[in-house]
């Protein structure tokens, strides 16, 4: 079945701010979904607190609203228990780099398959402005009493150290360019993250559309010169694997950290890496438990006739008998 | 009340003590399984510190040619390889008890074994100075004789050197892990129990481990042989076998496991825990198991934290699975806002509580029943949840099974509070029955295509639960949020909503309340028709107490015990039946304000007077009990508060 846009929106009342880039995220999402050719039965949305977290009501799948910086722990639980399920996590900034950063770290070393997009807008829009952990020392977003105490992070080198094997970033008014970088995430297989640049248009008075646009800025024939460009349309490749050599590893790395923190002026968006040939916990799961993938946890029968236990007790507990018929 | 019978056939309570990492554990372990083998029931505690290597740690066996059920206090029997041992143990040895010892420990000064605390190793030489004995380990050897204890001076060196020459292996170190199976076979020798047995244990303990376990069988016979030809001194109790029923040799830890794993949980999450981990590692070990036309496996995770393993915990219980996560008290306070989601959301995820000493890190390896009324009110806002609490390791097997049937049954999360000491008791009983407990779903959709659109996960119903559907179940589409809710689980504050949902949550735990069966929540146990005494606890307080009251039986003092076996729903008419008719109550818990009491009395109306606590960290011996109910008995006025303090 052709989905529509229709098909996987609900029709409750959208309460985001007008401008918000959440409208791009949303409507990318959406429009993937119905692009892909997935079964929509089996896509499960989780997203944690703040203002992203309501995505999942106005998208119409499962959709599991979780705890402030726990999406990714709720996330990975389902896909664990039921590897069949097509799993796109959603966080916040704060949400997923703040209070939730534990789980962003220990996901990226199980590289579990699964989609994990941030609604990067540098502020805790919901609770009306303070600083996420994406917001640069020194800046003042609009409801700040002083100026930015702390560092940001860089989440693209961060899920690189950690294991994450696809790294992507996109901006939420490019909703083309998200859309397709949301399909490849999805299709990848491992864990992916897309972090997407997001401007709040009520607290994050300096990252602004008009400010990532280049409005401010415009060329000889008075047009305005964006910051964001496609790091893959100028020909950055972010395929590595593990068969390449070490140099040519090297290289790349050296490369994603110097353009992951390109700023101001220039702004790259674009797949940063992507590595396909590492285990994913399932693989290392089947390793072990070579059922796995076709009787995953929520797929296994319990119980038998009389709803009595189908489990062999007298081998599990084997090494507990006090057997002493040899004696 | 006497010596509880010990120092008789088949009634000896061995101990053995060694530096945490030293082999105690896997000595203690191959000698009851020894003495199981030889058809003796076996009761045995572990004690040790929240250590690797180096400091203290004990296990003691009580052996009974009848079931026994707690630990008691006096030793019959001390088995040891270090000095520390003897220092710490050899005062709790009875008049006629044995006392193995390395001789190469001899000359240790007490001054200088500063693994123990200072003011323990100045009081243990005050006494022997006291009595005019050296101030070392050969003290205590010449005080322990005087009181008519035999002793039994072994050079566990030169056996692990005849060992080693037998089998030809030039690397003594590579012999030293067989310490512990010396051990437990001079003790076996000595108590007259037949090195088959010995023999037995080791291979049964080490399973296919072919050369650990020659390595080791030929150490126990060259100290079987030692034994017979070096002490031929009779002791005055001795193992006798004799023909016992079918048994399994288990711990609290690997019981729960079991019973999750029978009770169809295929999903556990934890984050490593003191006294909770053995149960994952159990299960992770036997996670690809056998199950009636084919095979099954459980999914154990090892989570980042505890915040990570309840919410994974509950990610996995939406896809179908039925999941759980164990934990001790640190642990549980981290999952308490996951606890909260799991509430609203009505998401059946159980919970195992290991309670040990709190608050804080407070003493990990220790045991405590302090965590009770945490368990029944942890998080903010309102819930149902079903919290019940295992007396002993039989139970632990089937209310893990129980949890996962209420927690589907009424879409909840449940609480299974077992206590560190019934956790790391190791102990013989019959088999487990996997049938005994049906599986039970409750409200679960099986799709037939025949629902009615749209589905509402959240249904307002009568009894307060309504149909689940799992993630991926075509035509269930359904949203969950931590906000309140409508019934298609959508972001609601309207008041009216609010008021109904609240009160269709709260609702199940009445439903519940009205489904279980009166044995699952309380026990009573008394054959009297009318009782002077009602003792009543919860936990692992229930093996000392059945004990007590077979002594007070004997005396002529008719009692009974009622168990709370359900915190939550907590059986209020049940209860109030029994004590608003006792003539006298005790309450009796392992925590300082004697949690279940103020339960009882907010959920009652009934103020129980007469309490027995303990605190110290230890679990309750039956000559402390005993000598503290004798005392209520005698005067209840008097004794409103009775602290027990014994173990070492």
């Amino acid at each position: 079945m052709v989905l529509k846009l229709t098909d996987v929106r609900t029709d409750l009342f959208n309460d985001w701010c007008p401008g918000c880039g959440d409208f791009g995220i949303e409507a990318s999402l959406q429009l993937a979904l119905t692009e892909m050719g997935i079964d929509i039965d089996k896509v499960v949305l989780f997203s944690g607190i703040g203002c992203h977290g309501k995505i999942v009501h106005w998208t119409n799948t499962f959709g599991i609203h979780t705890l402030h910086g726990r999406t990714l722990a709720f996330a990975q639980g389902a896909k664990l228990a039921n590897p069949g399920l097509e799993v796109i996590a959603l966080g916040g900034d704060g949400d997923g780099f703040g209070i939730g950063a534990g789980h962003f770290v220990h996901a990226g070393r199980r590289n579990i398959d699964m989609t994990y997009i941030v609604h990067d807008n540098g502020v805790y829009g919901l609770t009306k402005g303070q600083a996420s952990p994406t917001q640069r020392l020194g800046e003042q977003t609009k409801s700040l009493p002083q100026p930015n105490i702390n560092s940001g992070i860089n989440p693209i080198l961060l899920a690189l150290s950690t294991g994450y094997t696809f790294i992507a970033r996109s901006y939420a008014f490019n909703t083309r360019h998200l859309k397709e970088t949301i399909k490849k995430a999805v299709s990848h297989n491992g864990l992916a993250l897309v972090d997407v640049l997001q401007p709040c248009p009520t607290y994050n008075d300096i990252e602004t559309k008009a400010w990532y646009d280049g409005e401010d800025r415009r060329d000889a024939s008075g047009k305005a010169v964006p910051r964001i460009y496609d790091v893959n349309s100028q020909g950055y490749d972010p395929v590595v694997t593990s068969k390449m050599p070490q140099e040519d590893f090297d290289r790349k790395i050296e490369q994603i950290f110097r353009l992951s923190n390109e700023w101001g002026n220039k702004i790259p968006i674009g797949v940063f890496y992507q590595e396909e040939d590492r285990p994913t916990y399932a693989d290392r799961i089947l390793q072990r438990i070579p059922t796995y993938v076709e009787m995953p946890p929520a797929k296994q029968d319990i119980f038998g006739t009389d709803n009595k236990s189908v489990v062999d007790l007298a081998e599990l507990s084997r090494e507990l008998a006090i057997d002493a018929t040899e004696i | 009340m006497g010596d509880c019978d010990l120092s008789d056939t088949n009634r000896i309570n061995w101990k053995i003590g060694g530096a945490q990492g030293s082999g105690v554990d896997s000595s203690a372990r191959i000698f009851s399984r020894a003495c199981a083998l030889a058809g003796l029931w076996v009761y045995g505690t572990r004690e040790y510190y929240s250590n690797i290597k180096g400091l203290h740690s004990y296990f003691e066996v009580r052996l009974s040619p009848t079931p026994v059920n707690c630990k008691v206090d006096g030793v019959t029997f001390l088995a040891s390889f270090d000095a520390e041992t003897l220092i710490r143990h050899a005062e709790t040895v009875e008049n006629s008890g044995a006392i193995i010892y390395n001789n190469t420990v001899l000359q240790t000064p007490i001054e200088k074994v500063d693994t123990i605390n200072m003011e323990v190793r100045q009081r243990v030489i005050r006494r022997l100075e006291s009595g005019g004995f050296t101030p070392d380990v050969a003290g205590i050897i010449k005080e322990a004789e005087g009181r008519g204890i035999h002793i039994y001076p072994v050079q566990y060196d030169d056996i692990i050197g005849q060992t080693a020459k037998k089998l030809g292996e030039t690397q003594l170190s590579r012999l030293n892990k067989i310490i512990n199976v010396l051990a437990a076979s001079f003790s076996g020798a000595l108590l007259g129990l037949d090195r088959s047995y010995m023999f037995k244990a080791i291979e049964q303990t080490f399973a296919s481990k072919q050369k650990i376990i020659q390595m080791n069988v030929e150490g126990a016979a060259i100290a079987y042989d030692f034994t017979e030809n070096n002490f031929k001194e009779k002791l005055p109790y001795s193992i006798v076998p004799i023909k016992n029923s079918e048994r399994i040799y288990i711990s609290g830890n690997e019981a729960v496991a079991l019973g999750k794993l029978v009770g169809g949980c295929r999903v556990q999450t934890y984050y490593p825990i003191t006294p909770a981990s053995d149960e994952s590692e159990f299960l992770e070990a036997h996670e690809y198991f056998n199950v009636s036309g084919g095979k099954g496996s459980i999914l154990v995770v090892q989570t980042e934290d505890e915040i990570a393993a309840i919410t994974m915990a509950t990610g996995a219980a939406l896809t179908g699975a039925r999941a759980g996560t164990s934990t001790s008290g640190p642990g549980f306070s981290l999952m308490v806002e996951g606890m909260g989601w799991a509430g609203i959301n009505e998401v059946p995820v159980v919970i195992t509580l290991y309670s040990r000493g709190g608050p804080s890190t407070g003493m990990p390896t220790r045991t405590e029943q302090g965590d009770l009324k945490f368990a029944l009110n942890a998080s903010h806002g309102e819930f149902p949840r079903i919290v019940i609490c295992s007396g002993d390791v039989k139970e632990c097997f089937y209310d893990a099974i129980r949890a996962f049937n209420y927690a589907e049954r009424y879409q909840l999360p449940v609480i299974h509070i077992v206590d560190k000491g019934l956790a790391n008791c190791n102990v013989t009983i019959t088999p487990l029955d996997a049938s005994a407990i049906p599986i039970e779903r409750g409200k679960l959709i099986t799709p037939d295509g025949q629902h009615q659109q749209p589905y509402k996960r959240f249904l307002f119903t009568e009894d307060g639960v309504s149909e689940r559907a799992v993630l991926g179940m075509p035509g269930y589409r359904f949203w969950n949020t931590g906000d309140e809710h409508d019934e298609m689980g959508h972001i609601n504050e309207e008041p009216d909503n609010r008021v109904r949902m609240m009160d269709k949550r709260m609702r199940k735990l009445e439903t519940a309340d009205k489904e279980i069966p009166v044995e699952e929540k309380i026990a009573i146990f008394s054959d009297q028709k009318s009782v002077d005494l009602t003792i009543v606890s919860w936990g692992s307080s229930k093996g000392a107490i059945l004990e007590v009251m077979e002594l007070l039986k004997k005396e002529g003092v008719a009692a009974e015990f009622l168990q709370i076996r359900t915190a939550s729903p907590f059986p209020v008419e049940q209860v109030k039946k029994y004590l608003s008719r006792a003539k006298l109550i005790v309450d009796v818990e392992q925590n300082y304000s004697a949690q279940m009491a103020k339960v009882i009395a907010e959920k009652t109306g009934i103020m129980i007077e007469n309490v027995i606590v303990k605190y110290n960290g230890r679990p309750i011996s039956l000559n402390e009990l005993y000598q503290a109910i004798k005392l209520v008995i005698s005067a209840p006025r008097k004794n409103r508060r009775v602290v027990l303090t014994h173990g070492a």
